[in-house]
């Protein structure tokens, strides 16, 4: 309809963010009104679904249709918005609570699924919406006001969670890595199936300062890998470490370039069918890790709408489109005269 | 061979017969095949199966007895009947649960084969009772039929646990002779049902036969039995359960209003079934979504709602209490949306199979915050189809979601059901909003506040819902007192407003008199009933039987007032009582029953006599 060429102003709706200053929403919405006139689909083809959270706010900034639902719902009402629609580009806006903690059931059985829908997920470890209070991903010993003495249960690793789940498509990126965030979006944008996306995100208020080495100019480069596919796992300012295999162990362990020892090295390759690789970034943590960026899994597979899409087309091509007269008239009918 | 004919033919109304065996016997099927036979017939039939939740308890245990009453008729019937005339008894612990039911005097079809040692150990009994004299006030009549059946099937090759499975063909086969039933029709169907298995139907049909022949043969019986077609109103008739008829006119919803239907569940007893029906229909552009759990059935069908669908979310009790969020969610956001509810006995999983009306309030009041909702509640099976096109109707026409309370009783129950015209039912209005100018998303019908539904995928209506406060008209975010004061009360005016749609609650008998009795739901049969009963024995009884429990329609309250004495009879502790009594400041008394049990017609009966002498002798007239 509005084949018109759209603007980053077109998707800015009338409505005031209410974000804390300095919230790293505010880039991620920003990045996401950018990449969205590239897409080439028009505003009205698109939603936005989001639970509740500061995160889910969002859907109010978007000048799309948008439904703003309730606590960990949002994958299960885009699941069936998506079902009845399929001709939509339906996204959903998650928090770590949200998606988590509350939501985690629909998240892991729509990611099962392969439901063609695209989740950004703003990971700030922690509850801003309720003031401050662990999440699911929050690291563990961190004081709040619901864990004064230090929370006691380890955090989820998120993308082992998602790969887990059987995503097809995984990434993450930082809120505050500008290009690298826009490339993400246009990669979920373009993949067919269920895209989760991590978004790192600061919240300067309850949790200021948990990705600062992913941020900090003087050191970031030592702690982010940024993947790019068939290329070894570099990175460091001198790209002089390297993630290599270490076979004995089969893990993923952080090996200097200049040093040889037994371990192999690793090319990336997003489009492997087997998740092993992708499971192995996803579990590279620890103290001396890097954090890798970009796109761990990518591959394409039937999504539960195509699926449902051709079971319908099967069973009207075996038995017809069935009509009323032929619903209410059973075989087994009689006549009273 | 001695025919029929040396057998006197009785002709008899009607018959109340009740099949029980182990889970495993099954009485289900048996049951089935005997109403279909009926309805065949022309009868009038009610059916009331009850099964234990448990689906491999023991076998031969009390915990795992099955049954199934039917009553078929040539009058008109209302229920399965109070007290079975003829009872089909498979093993010893079936005997011992159901025997307290059978009338004096009744027929009592044993198979002998089944008691032995550890059968009537588990059952609890010491002496055999079929020998003990304890069934003298029956008549009795022994079958080995795990012995005739073992006879019939010798050199078929089946295992002899595929041979003692015939058991209830054979059962079957002697029914089938005592009511002058054709086999004909019956073979056919034996060979329809198993056509996977071919040996299996091979032996059902050679057992339900040597049962018919064993029959006519044996001299088992001092008479054969007619019961004569029943004057039912001329029409195309199928029998149908009420799951079966709320499935059938969710499809029918689609066709009516041209639009995709989109079904959300998790399973659960007793709703499944809806599931399963509608699952096994995509061409009838329904998706059937098996959720992970009852929140994302409900929010899933939001979204359907959201872009467009006719959306219907299924469970039973304990579904519906996790589903009240999301209800409030379609509340604030003002979607259609269907829920269904087929309640079964509560608290917690109560008793899954068993029936209970004890979730009324948990439809009205079960969600946090002013949060009304529209309810139907369906009274017989046939009824679910014209409840559930009501409760799509109203969904989509006021933008509101309606609670659809049917229960166990009506979901597995059966009765004649005279299929409508295709050409006679109404077309389901759905209204888009397409024009953008003037548009935004919480400006309303003037008349029944219903605001636009405007779809993702229209041009220039891109806005934004959700569970937060709506300022109105703009559906901007609003924490406006005044507003909020203002939207409490447009939310239950367009609830109150689906009054003016309906028709008077229709009042069975005299529009005044000394007793009205009043129900909704499954009890829609022993009220009736009853009522007729009463007003056969020449008391001023009336029977004002409720569809919508919300609104309630605007005659009620008139209703109420010109009888003496209300008596609320409901499976619960008094909920609709309460209602009204909140609601009209009348004094309705109740009539509760919590045993996972529909009402029997005397229990009702009873009950009335009891309040009616209670009454100075003059009514108002
Ligand atoms: C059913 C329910 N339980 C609890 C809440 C309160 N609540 C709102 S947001 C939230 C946590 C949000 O955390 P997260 O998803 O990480 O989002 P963030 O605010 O950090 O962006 C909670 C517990 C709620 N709204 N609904
Ligand atoms: S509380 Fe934290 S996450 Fe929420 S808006 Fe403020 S800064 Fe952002
Ligand atoms: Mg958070």
């Amino acid at each position: 309809m509005s084949s018109n060429v759209l603007t980053r102003k077109d998707f800015i709706s009338d409505q005031a963010v209410r974000w804390c200053p300095g919230c790293g929403d505010y880039a991620i919405l920003a990045q996401v009104q950018k990449v969205m006139p590239e897409l080439g689909i028009d505003r009205e083809n698109i939603v936005f679904v989001s639970g509740i959270g500061c995160a889910s706010r969002f859907p109010y900034y978007m000048n799309t249709y948008g439904f703003h639902t309730i606590h960990g719902r949002a994958p299960a009402v885009a699941t069936g918005l998506h079902l009845a629609r399929p001709d939509l580009s339906v996204w959903v806006v998650t928090g770590d609570g949200d998606a988590l903690s509350i939501g985690g059931n629909h998240l892991i059985h729509m990611l099962r699924r392969n439901v063609d829908l695209k989740i950004l997920l703003f990971n700030n470890k922690v509850y801003g919406l309720t003031k401050g209070q662990f999440s699911p991903t929050s690291n563990q010993g961190m004081k709040t006001k619901s864990s004064p003495f230090g929370s006691k249960a380890r955090p989820f690793s998120t993308l082992a969670l998602a790969l887990g789940a059987e995503a097809t498509f995984v990434a993450r990126t930082v809120d505050t890595e500008t290009q690298h965030l826009q490339e993400m979006i246009r990669r979920l944008a373009n993949h067919r199936g269920s895209a989760f996306l991590e978004i790192l995100q600061n919240c300067p208020v309850f949790n200021d300062g948990v990705y600062e080495d992913l941020k900090d100019r003087k050191i970031k480069s030592d702690h982010l890998l940024i993947l790019e596919n068939g290329e070894p796992l570099v990175y460091g300012a001198d790209s002089n470490r390297e993630l290599r295999l270490d076979t004995s162990a089969m893990r993923l362990y952080p090996a200097r370039r200049d040093l040889s020892d037994d371990s192999v090295e690793v090319r990336h390759n997003e489009a492997a069918p087997d998740a092993s690789l992708a499971m192995m970034l996803a579990r590279a943590e620890g103290e001396d890790y890097p954090v890798p960026l970009g796109v761990l899994r990518a591959v394409r597979e039937p999504t539960f709408e195509e699926l449902s899409l051709a079971e319908g087309q099967a069973q009207r091509d075996a038995h017809g489109e069935g009509t009323l007269a032929e619903l209410l008239y059973s075989p087994d009918r009689w006549k009273v005269d | 061979m001695s025919g029929n004919d040396e057998v006197p033919v009785e002709e008899i109304p009607s018959v109340v017969i009740r099949l029980v065996g182990d889970s495993g016997d099954g009485m289900q099927l048996t049951g089935g095949e005997l109403t279909r036979a009926a309805a065949l017939a022309g009868n009038d039939i009610a059916t009331f199966p009850d099964f234990p939740a448990e689906i491999r308890a023991p076998a031969g245990s009390l915990a795992g007895v099955s049954g199934f009453q039917l009553q078929f008729s040539s009058g008109e019937i209302f229920t399965a009947g109070d007290a079975p005339d003829v009872m089909v008894v498979m093993n010893p612990a079936a005997l011992r649960t159901n025997i307290r039911d059978l009338e004096k005097g009744g027929l009592l079809i044993v198979d002998t084969g089944a008691f032995k040692a550890k059968n009537l150990e588990l059952a609890g009994y010491a002496e055999n009772p079929l020998e003990d004299g304890s069934l003298a006030d029956y008549r009795l009549v022994v079958v080995d039929i795990s012995k005739h059946v073992t006879l019939t099937l010798k050199g078929e090759g089946l295992s002899t646990k595929d041979v003692f499975r015939t058991r209830n063909f054979y059962a079957l086969g002697l029914l089938f002779w005592l009511y002058g039933r054709s086999p004909e029709a019956e073979l056919e169907a034996i060979h329809r049902k198993f056509a996977k298995r071919p040996e299996i139907a091979n032996a059902n049909s050679k057992v339900f036969q040597a049962g018919f022949n064993f029959g006519e043969t044996a001299e088992l019986f001092e008479s054969a039995y007619r019961v004569a077609p029943a004057k039912l109103p001329a029409g195309e008739y199928r029998n149908i359960t009420g799951n079966e008829a709320s499935a059938l006119a969710i499809l029918a919803a689609g066709r009516l209003a041209d639009k995709p239907i989109f079904y959300g569940s998790y399973p659960i007893t007793p709703a499944s079934d809806i599931l399963h029906y509608l699952s096994a229909q995509p061409r009838y552009g329904v998706t059937a979504f098996q959720a992970e759990d009852e929140i994302a059935a409900v929010t899933a069908s939001i979204g359907a709602s959201f872009g467009g669908s006719i959306a219907i979310t299924g469970t039973s009790g304990p579904g519906f209490a996790l589903k009240q969020e999301g209800i409030g969610l379609a509340v604030i956001a003002e979607l259609p949306l269907v829920v269904i509810n087929v309640q079964r006995a509560g608290p917690s999983t109560g008793m899954p199979t068993k029936p209970e009306q004890s979730d009324l309030m948990q439809a009205l009041y079960g969600r946090n915050g002013e949060s009304p909702v529209a309810i139907v509640a369906p009274s017989t099976p046939a009824d679910c189809f014209d409840s559930m096109l009501d409760a799509i109707r109203i969904a989509v026409e006021h933008m509101c979601p309606v609670v659809y309370l049917s229960d166990a009783t009506l979901a597995n129950g059966a009765e004649p059901w005279r299929i409508p015209a295709p050409e006679s039912l109404q077309p389901i209005q759905v209204n888009h909003r397409i024009e953008a100018d003037g548009f935004s998303p919480y400006i309303r019908d003037p008349n029944t506040l219903a605001r636009v539904w405007a779809v993702p995928g229209t041009p220039g209506l891109e806005h934004r819902i959700g569970g937060l406060e709506k300022e109105d008209g703009s559906g901007n975010v609003s924490y406006d007192p005044e507003n909020h004061q203002h939207m409490t009360h447009i939310r239950q005016a367009k609830i109150d407003r689906i009054a003016d749609r309906l028709p008077p609650a229709e009042i069975f008998g005299d529009p005044e008199g000394d007793l009205l009795l009043v129900g909704w739901g499954s009890t829609f049969g022993p009220l009736r009933q009853a009522t007729i009963a009463l007003r056969d024995q020449g008391h001023a009884v009336s029977h004002m039987h409720l569809r919508f429990l919300n609104p309630l329609q605007s005659n009620v309250s008139e209703a109420l007032l010109k009888f003496r004495r209300v008596l609320v009879a409901e499976m619960n502790m008094g909920q609709l009582r309460t209602l009204l009594r909140d609601r009209f400041l009348v004094d309705a008394k109740g009539l509760n029953k919590m045993q996972g049990q529909p009402f029997q017609i005397r229990e009702v009966v009873h009950a009335a006599r009891e309040l009616l002498t209670e009454v100075p002798a003059e009514t108002i007239k």
